[in-house]
């Protein structure tokens, strides 16, 4: 008995202790762990929202890696979208970011401003607005004609164009890199860079021999965030080719294509399998960045 | 010959001016050392030479060529910093290598560089090793040996054995020593520490405020100070000062009034009557008993502290000035005892109230 009061109590007071958890245990089962067992489950079956799910096997993952020209066309569109979006915006915002950093007057106002696009950039509003710019009549063309006479085409509505204004719109949304740039180039000392002004080195070997290596943790990083975030890009093409991937799915981004399978043509099963597909493979580049990491990212712990 | 010269130098930040006119020469394979309190300018000078600090106005002048505006890496510098500043991604031989390999030399020539200079610094085996698993006192050994490959002609040193532990301080200033006997070039040292000023300097420049006090040799500053800072900076524990009022000329010297007693300083300095002045005794020239040359009259001891080779008292006179004094060997003195302490004349210090000194 005396053994046991204490540990009796103790187990009470683990009880309350854990009983706050339990909003978020509901949120986290109900929310996360259901759908997406769920959705395993699901792309395992011939679904399409009117009938039950019929258990189908692999049947959809065959499907997909032998039988569907549109989804290689999405991994096309969307590997051409992360390979130049990524490394173009990391590079834009690590240059803003060095240039912010050599002591700028008003520093805070352009970190504000810089940072802005980065906050409208996911929404809806800001992809019109990209659509507008860029159409046909837009206010690029209008620039381009005021300025050169040059009468540019609707570079959204070009097949051969479409996916780059989305690769700029997705540049344009530097700002958060940029400012997780400047806060690791606020971490490297000062005298990092007199040691090497001493020893005789230059603006540029300076940037290549002591910022960059000191910075690759921070670059990795932004690396990974911004490669995931870009696999999953769906606002701005959504919005931009109307919701259907056009023109002539040269935006068709894989989720957008998940999404019409899934919400347009009903197809659950098979855009439930698509989807875990996606999931594989950010799984496996995050994977491969962090093995490739031991190799190039300098930590100093 | 002449190795560096600063021609009434001057560094501004803003419109504050913190370094006011510093005129110094500084010959070829000279230890110099800038002491002197916090915030009076010693890195700031330092810098400026090195030339990660643009001149507000004079000149530096090394071998015989102005450096005002020529880049750290083209004036024959190199510097160590206090805070080491290793590039942490690169092993220990690419951090002595970089400069090298900056300018340009071939492969072969910087192995040999680098060897030689780890072989005097006794690091050759931790050439593979990244910064961060070295110690304290290899980090700094590798500091010195990135500035030993340069092979300049000058050592800048910013304040280098602060981050060490106390015996690996004094054991790290002795090799700084050996090294300047070994490779013979000038060096020029911050610190505020002034015995690390004492023992490694052929000449320390004591600053204050941006200008220099006094600029001499480690024993002539400690036996002469030009005044009174420099007196309270140099030595330890530091030198005790007694208000003194000016009494009388005579034969032997000027008399002076400290409480009770008439003390005789030997000065030919001749003031009004009840002149104030500062007589400055240091604590390990005051001795006890009744023969000195000079009384300074009784001190009712306050505390004593036994270091084994020496005991130190502290205390305070008739007058209620108090006085700190330090007598060799173990000392049987405690608590409340009185001693009469005196001192010789040659170990007195006149100081006038404007601080500068008055006996020669
Ligand atoms: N970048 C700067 N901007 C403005 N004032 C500065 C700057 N650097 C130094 N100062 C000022 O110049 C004065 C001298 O500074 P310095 O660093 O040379 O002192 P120091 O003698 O090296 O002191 P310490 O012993 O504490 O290192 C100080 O009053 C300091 O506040
Ligand atoms: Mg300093």
């Amino acid at each position: 008995m005396r053994a046991r009061g204490p540990a009796g109590a103790g187990f009470r007071r683990q009880v309350a202790n854990y009983s706050f958890l339990i909003p978020w245990l509901i949120g986290f089962f109900a929310l996360t762990v259901g759908p997406i067992a769920t959705s395993i489950y699901l792309s395992f079956t011939d679904y399409g929202l009117m009938s039950p799910p019929q258990w189908i096997g692999m049947e959809n993952y065959v499907r997909i890696a032998s039988d569907d020209p549109r989804f290689w066309t999405a991994m096309n569109v969307t590997f051409t979208f992360v390979l130049l979006s990524v490394p173009l915006k990391l590079a834009f915002a690590l240059a803003v970011a060095v240039a912010l950093n050599k002591g700028l007057r008003g520093l805070a106002v352009f970190r504000a401003i810089f940072y802005l696009p980065s906050l409208l950039g996911g929404t809806v509003a800001i992809a019109f607005m990209w659509r507008q710019i860029f159409s046909r009549d837009g206010l690029l063309n209008r620039g381009l004609e005021y300025l050169f006479g040059y009468d540019g085409p609707g570079w959204v509505s070009s097949p051969s164009t479409a996916l780059y204004t989305l690769v700029l719109l997705a540049i344009w949304q530097f700002g958060s890199s940029m400012i997780i740039f400047l806060a690791g180039l606020r971490q490297i000392p000062q005298d990092m860079y007199e040691a090497a002004s001493i020893d005789g080195a230059g603006r540029a070997r300076q940037f290549f021999k002591i910022t960059l290596p000191l910075l690759t943790p921070v670059i990795f990083f932004n690396a990974v965030i911004q490669t995931i975030d870009a696999f999953k890009a769906f606002t701005s093409a959504f919005v931009i080719s109307g919701g259907d991937g056009g023109p002539i799915d040269s935006t068709l981004f894989y989720t957008l294509y998940l999404f019409q399978e899934a919400f347009v043509n009903l197809h659950i099963g098979y855009a439930s399998a698509l989807a875990w597909v996606l999931v594989v493979i950010i799984a496996f580049f995050t994977a491969l960045s962090f093995l490739s990491a031991r190799y190039w990212v300098h930590y100093d712990d | 010959m002449i190795n560096l010269a600063l021609k009434d130098v001057v560094k501004r930040f803003g419109s504050i001016e913190v370094i006011n006119g510093v005129n110094l020469e500084i010959n070829k394979g000279e230890f110099v050392v800038f002491v002197g309190p916090s915030g009076c300018g010693k890195s700031t000078l330092l810098r400026m030479i090195a030339g990660l600090e643009p001149i507000s106005g004079g000149e530096l002048i090394i071998d015989d060529a102005v450096m005002n505006n020529v880049p750290p890496s083209e004036r024959g510098i190199a510097m160590v910093f206090q805070s080491y500043a290793l590039y942490p991604h690169m092993s220990v031989y690419k951090n002595m290598a970089f400069g090298l390999e900056t300018a340009g030399l071939p492969r072969k020539d910087i192995k040999v560089r680098v060897q030689k200079a780890a072989d005097i610094l006794q690091i050759s085996h931790l050439l593979d090793r990244k910064p961060k698993a070295l110690s304290g006192g290899q980090r700094q050994r590798v500091a010195i040996g990135r500035a030993i490959v340069r092979e300049p002609s000058i050592f800048l040193f910013d304040e280098p054995l602060s981050n060490l532990d106390a015996e690996l301080r004094v054991q790290t200033r002795v090799e700084i020593a050996k090294l300047h006997k070994e490779i013979g070039a000038t060096m020029i040292y911050v610190t505020h520490d002034q015995v690390e000023a004492m023992t490694l300097a052929d000449r320390i420049v004591v600053l204050r405020s941006g200008i220099i006090e006094q600029c001499g040799r480690p024993l002539d500053l400690y036996n002469k100070p030009a005044n009174r800072f420099i007196a309270g900076f140099i030595g330890s524990p530091k030198m005790n000062f007694l208000d003194i009022e000016f009494a009388e000329r005579r034969v032997q010297g000027t008399v002076f009034k400290l409480a009770a007693e008439e003390i005789v300083v030997k000065t030919s300095e001749d003031m009004g009557a009840g002149t104030k002045a500062v007589l400055g005794v240091r604590p390990e020239h005051i001795t006890t008993g009744k023969t000195a040359e000079v009384k300074l009259g009784t001190l009712t001891v306050s505390h004593v502290e036994q270091l084994g080779g020496q005991t130190l008292a502290y205390g305070r006179l008739e007058d209620g000035q108090s006085l700190t004094i330090v007598l060799e060997g173990q000392r049987a003195i405690a608590t409340n005892d009185t001693l009469n302490v005196g001192i010789a004349h040659e170990h007195c210090h006149l100081f006038g109230q404007d601080g500068n000194r008055l006996n020669d």
